[in-house]
């Protein structure tokens, strides 16, 4: 491989800049640029919320400085492409200016899906994905907003509702299936996080849809209709339906594309030195059982570059994800989660132990298989560690032997109750078995905080 | 609850006013008695000559009598000083205590009315205004609005606040015989405890543990539902109270000398100055422990401690200047400097400072064998320098007075002798760690923004790394502000303390050959 070739990676989210950063690494000389119309710098798009809320500054997101890219010789050009001739291998920018590339990398991320609802481009109306849109809904709700709705029960959704609750705008919160995210969270997860939501006062519907926005003479949203009829005078309407490959530029190309650009596990498009990572890429089929052809999330863009990185430095490599994980935060209630743990499934295959803190707000679930070995956890209001789930996953224990190292797994500060023992004792209860059941240390019986 | 918080901030200001304006009030009145009782033997005559033309004159403000007072002692210095007469030139400052004695004012009258009118109404609207914090709210750690303040992000407010501390350390350092209404203010509690007249530094004591106190209560509400915060706020509130105010005025009273058994060299920088050692050697039993004790900390207590738990059992439970900084200073955490420039100018200043203290130290004990043998004008010297550009403006006036410019860990990140040799102990040899989750680490920031000490704690988390570096103070802030549980503070074994991930783990991808 020549190593004097220009790679191009096209999208300075974590997909693109990890396989930037991966590849000059392991590759000294090669010349690679990344272009972002966003911004100049990479900047990390979950914290946008933070932003807002005045927990940090815009600079506070950016992971490097910006001495960083000069040094590690990565070029960034702040542009936005406007189309690609895959023949010549050249790039046009909407400013006019192009670019020659030897190989490319798209790695474009998401945009809020819109669903043709009448009314959604109407001033006030948005989705949050982008460092644009976050400036957007800082003017939409600069002047009085007395009410808000968000549209789409997802996790965007919920980052927005805590934004808006920062400024103390009302929120009303349109959910069309009957419990929050009840999609990826099994029912009790689902519930517990829906009276958090309902503590922080928010206005939560569900079974609702959204029919129409309505606008004021000033093409300025005044009021929504729902399904139901009912209509909310509200001042600002957030999208929050779930994210789509933003690859409208690249449609009606030789490119194949679907919903994402299609790749197979090296990445690789319909067109030699093409690639694509990350939320705009969609396999040809899904990279496992418990996986999905397009994946739209932090980590996996995060491994998507990692794993393109090596492969443009020359490794025969396929996309080979490990045990899955996530995690999120709603509101004050963090959540994670290793493993398989589907919002359904079938109870003549599957067991679930559910442990739920008298509280409310801290929980365990551990599904496994009728052999009684682990297949995955969530927990909520505490933390685990995911080195162990990682291990006893990959290893299948026994349900047992993971309630019986729990403390093992704990990763909740010093101090913080056990309520690693709360779920043995329940578990044990539960399925019986050989459990061991920790002991509350010395420090934990003279300071630590009760179950 | 908002009426109470307003009243709370209306108390405070009324207080802190009161407290400001005290210095204009009165007027001295400088009596030939008061220059006897108020100077050394060996002074005496000459001062009572020196200020005649004072004595029965009534000054009306603090400026005229001292300026009026420095005019004549000036006068007589500086003929001395022109035909070189060194030896009857008078370097003592009697300013202070002439100040103090000649004074007559409503708060030397009524000390304890205007200690409850300032100090009092501050303390009490300071609680009223935490107190109610968060109430009827979920537990949860808010930042909100912060970078969106004037006062804790750089704002009119900061500036102001940063001012004001600024100029009240100039002045207890330097000017004490200004505030002397406030040293007669808090006469009546000293003399309760020690059963002496307060000094300037009695004053700035009792602030200081009021500071931590009041400030330490808005710690509870803000991190409610974190054991951790809250146990290590109600540390640095116990020993500032205890062993930094109450013991050492007790042990005065009881005709021991002042001590603060949790002082550690050479942040205790004077520890082993000749008068010190004088006075432990002096004192029998109790003064041989003190000495005993101090150097066991040095030699046995800071190793040991940071070995098991890190600098932190120091830093952020104990310490005094921790204690401030963790409470009062909690609001300016964010304000640290991140970059890898501010890093690099760190690790210069804070080890420079410790080679200084270190040298300062080896010969003075030196100097205190050979007597003063050694280059023993240099050592007195030394002192002096230390003292003023290390002890009072590094640690004082910047220390403290830049909380709300550069965050509220500037002498501890770039000045602190004992930070830096607790650090070298943590970074080398120790079992702490912040742990970092495997690969949950989104890369937010929020670690790094409210890192006190100006780690780029991110840089690590989203690699997967453990966080070993030698300034952490342990505060555990980054791993409580942390959205997806990522960041845990640990003492584990030392084997892998600092690993370099090559692939973060849960991507199968790749196989590195181990």
């Amino acid at each position: 491989m020549s190593s004097n070739r220009h790679v191009v990676v096209i999208g300075n989210g974590i997909a693109g800049i990890t396989c930037a950063r991966q590849l000059r690494k392991l590759d000294g000389s090669v010349r690679i640029t990344v272009i972002s119309g966003e911004s100049k710098y990479f900047f990390s798009r979950t914290a946008l919320m933070y932003v807002f809320m005045g927990h940090m500054k815009f600079e506070h997101t950016q992971p490097y400085e910006n001495w960083f890219w000069e040094k590690n010789k990565i070029e960034l050009k702040e542009a936005w492409v406007k189309s690609i001739d895959f023949t010549g291998k050249n790039l046009s920018f909407q400013i006019g200016e192009s670019m020659p590339y030897d190989e490319l990398v798209i790695a474009t991320g998401s945009k809020p899906n819109k669903f043709g609802w009448p009314g959604e481009d109407l001033q006030g109306v948005q989705g949050l994905y982008s460092k644009q849109d976050l400036e957007l809904m800082e003017e939409n709700t600069k002047s009085r907003v007395q009410r808000a709705v968000i549209v789409g029960g997802g996790l965007i959704g919920i980052e927005m509702a805590e934004m808006l609750a920062y400024k103390k705008i009302p929120v009303t919160f349109l959910v069309r299936e009957e419990s929050f995210w009840n999609n990826i969270l099994p029912k009790e997860e689902s519930e517990l996080v829906s009276r958090h939501m309902r503590e922080h006062h928010i206005d939560l519907r569900l079974n609702e849809e959204l029919k129409e926005i309505i606008s004021d003479s000033r093409g300025k949203v005044k009021a929504i209709k729902t399904m139901s009829g009912e209509e909310i005078t509200c001042q600002f309407v957030g999208l929050t339906a779930g994210v789509t490959p933003s690859i409208d530029f690249l449609r009606n190309t030789e490119l194949e594309v679907k919903r994402g650009v299609k790749v197979d596990f090296g990445f690789q498009t319909n067109i030699p030195h093409v690639y694509a990572i990350g939320d705009c890429a969609e396999f040809h089929e899904a990279p496992a059982a418990d996986r999905r052809p397009v994946e739209q999330v932090w980590y996996t863009g995060r491994m998507h570059g990692e794993t393109l990185g090596y492969i443009l430095a020359g490794k025969e490599l396929s996309y080979k994800p490990g045990i899955w994980f996530n995690s999120a935060k709603f509101l004050d209630i963090e959540y994670q989660t290793y493993g398989t743990v589907p919002a359904k499934w079938d109870a003549d295959q599957i067991k679930s132990f559910y442990w739920e803190h008298f509280g409310g707000k801290i929980s365990f679930r551990m599904l496994m298989d009728l052999e009684g070995r682990i297949l995955g956890v969530n927990n909520f209001g505490f933390r685990l560690r995911h080195e162990f789930f990682d291990q006893a996953i990959r290893e299948k224990w026994a349900g047992e032997k993971v309630v019986s190292k729990l403390d093992k797994a704990n990763f909740d500060p010093e101090f913080f109750a056990p309520y690693y023992i709360e779920i043995q004792k329940a578990f044990k209860a539960q399925f019986g078995g050989d459990v061991t059941i920790s002991k509350k240390t010395f420090i934990q019986k003279l300071f630590g905080a009760s179950v | 609850m908002k009426i109470i918080q307003s009243i709370g901030i209306l108390l405070f200001l009324v207080g802190l006013a009161v407290f400001t304006v005290m210095p204009f009030l009165g007027n001295y009145t400088l009596t030939k008695e008061v220059v006897l009782s108020s100077t050394k033997d060996i002074h005496q005559e000459k001062m009572v000559n020196i200020l005649e033309p004072m004595y029965g004159e009534t000054y009306s403000s603090n400026f005229s009598f001292l300026s009026t007072y420095k005019e004549y002692f000036n006068e007589y210095n500086e003929h001395l000083k022109a035909e070189s007469k060194w030896d009857d030139v008078i370097w003592d400052d009697y300013s202070l205590s002439l100040a103090q004695s000649s004074l007559n004012s409503p708060v030397r009258d009524s000390p304890w009315l205007f200690f409850g009118l300032s100090i009092g109404l501050a303390v009490l609207g300071g609680l009223m205004y935490n107190l109610p914090k968060y109430r009827g709210e979920p537990e949860g750690i808010k930042n909100n609005g912060i970078f969106h303040s004037a006062m804790k992000n750089r704002g009119w407010m900061g500036m102001i606040t940063g001012a004001y501390l600024i100029l009240f350390y100039i002045i207890l350092y330097w000017f004490p015989a200004y505030i002397v209404n406030q040293i007669w203010m808090v006469t009546p509690l000293s003399m309760l405890l020690s059963g002496n007249p307060a000094s300037q530094w009695f004053l700035y004591g009792t602030l200081y543990t009021l500071a931590i106190t009041v400030m330490g209560v808005r710690m509870f509400r803000k991190y409610r539902g974190n054991k951790y915060q809250q146990l290590r706020t109600a540390s640095v509130m116990f020993f500032q109270t205890a062993f930094a105010f109450l013991i050492p005025e007790i042990l005065v009273l009881l005709n021991q000398p002042y001590f603060d058994f949790k002082n550690i060299w050479p942040l205790d920088y004077d520890f082993f100055y000749d008068y010190q050692i004088d006075t432990f050697l002096s004192s029998g039993g109790v003064g041989m422990f003190m000495l005993i004790w101090g150097i066991l900390l040095i030699v046995i207590g800071v190793p040991a401690f940071t070995y098991f738990f890190g600098k932190r059992w120091y830093c952020s439970w104990v310490c005094g200047c921790g204690g401030l900084a963790e409470t009062l200073g909690d609001p300016y955490r964010q304000l640290s400097d991140k970059s890898v420039k501010a890093w690099k100018y760190e690790r210069v200043i804070i080890h420079s400072v410790l080679v200084l203290a270190v040298v300062m130290t080896a010969l003075t004990i030196v100097n205190y064998f050979s007597g003063f043998a050694l280059l023993g004008n240099v050592t007195n010297q030394l002192h002096s320098i230390y003292g003023f550009a290390i002890g009072s403006v590094f640690a004082g006036v910047i220390g403290t007075g830049f909380y709300p410019f550069m965050g509220n860990r500037v002498w501890c990140r770039f000045g602190c002798p004992l930070a830096a040799y607790l650090g070298l102990v943590q970074r080398f040899k120790s079992r702490f760690r912040i742990t970092t989750n495997g690969g949950q680490c989104i890369s937010c920031g929020n670690c790094s923004t409210h890192c006190e000490m100006g780690i780029d704690v991110r840089w690590y988390a989203q690699r997967g790394q453990e966080i070993v570096r030698s300034s952490c103070v342990g505060c555990g802030v980054c791993s409580s502000v942390c959205p997806r549980g990522v960041l845990k503070l640990e003492n584990g074994s030392t084997e892998n303390r600092i690993n370099e991930m090559p692939i973060i783990i849960g991507n199968d991808s790749i196989k590195i050959n181990a």
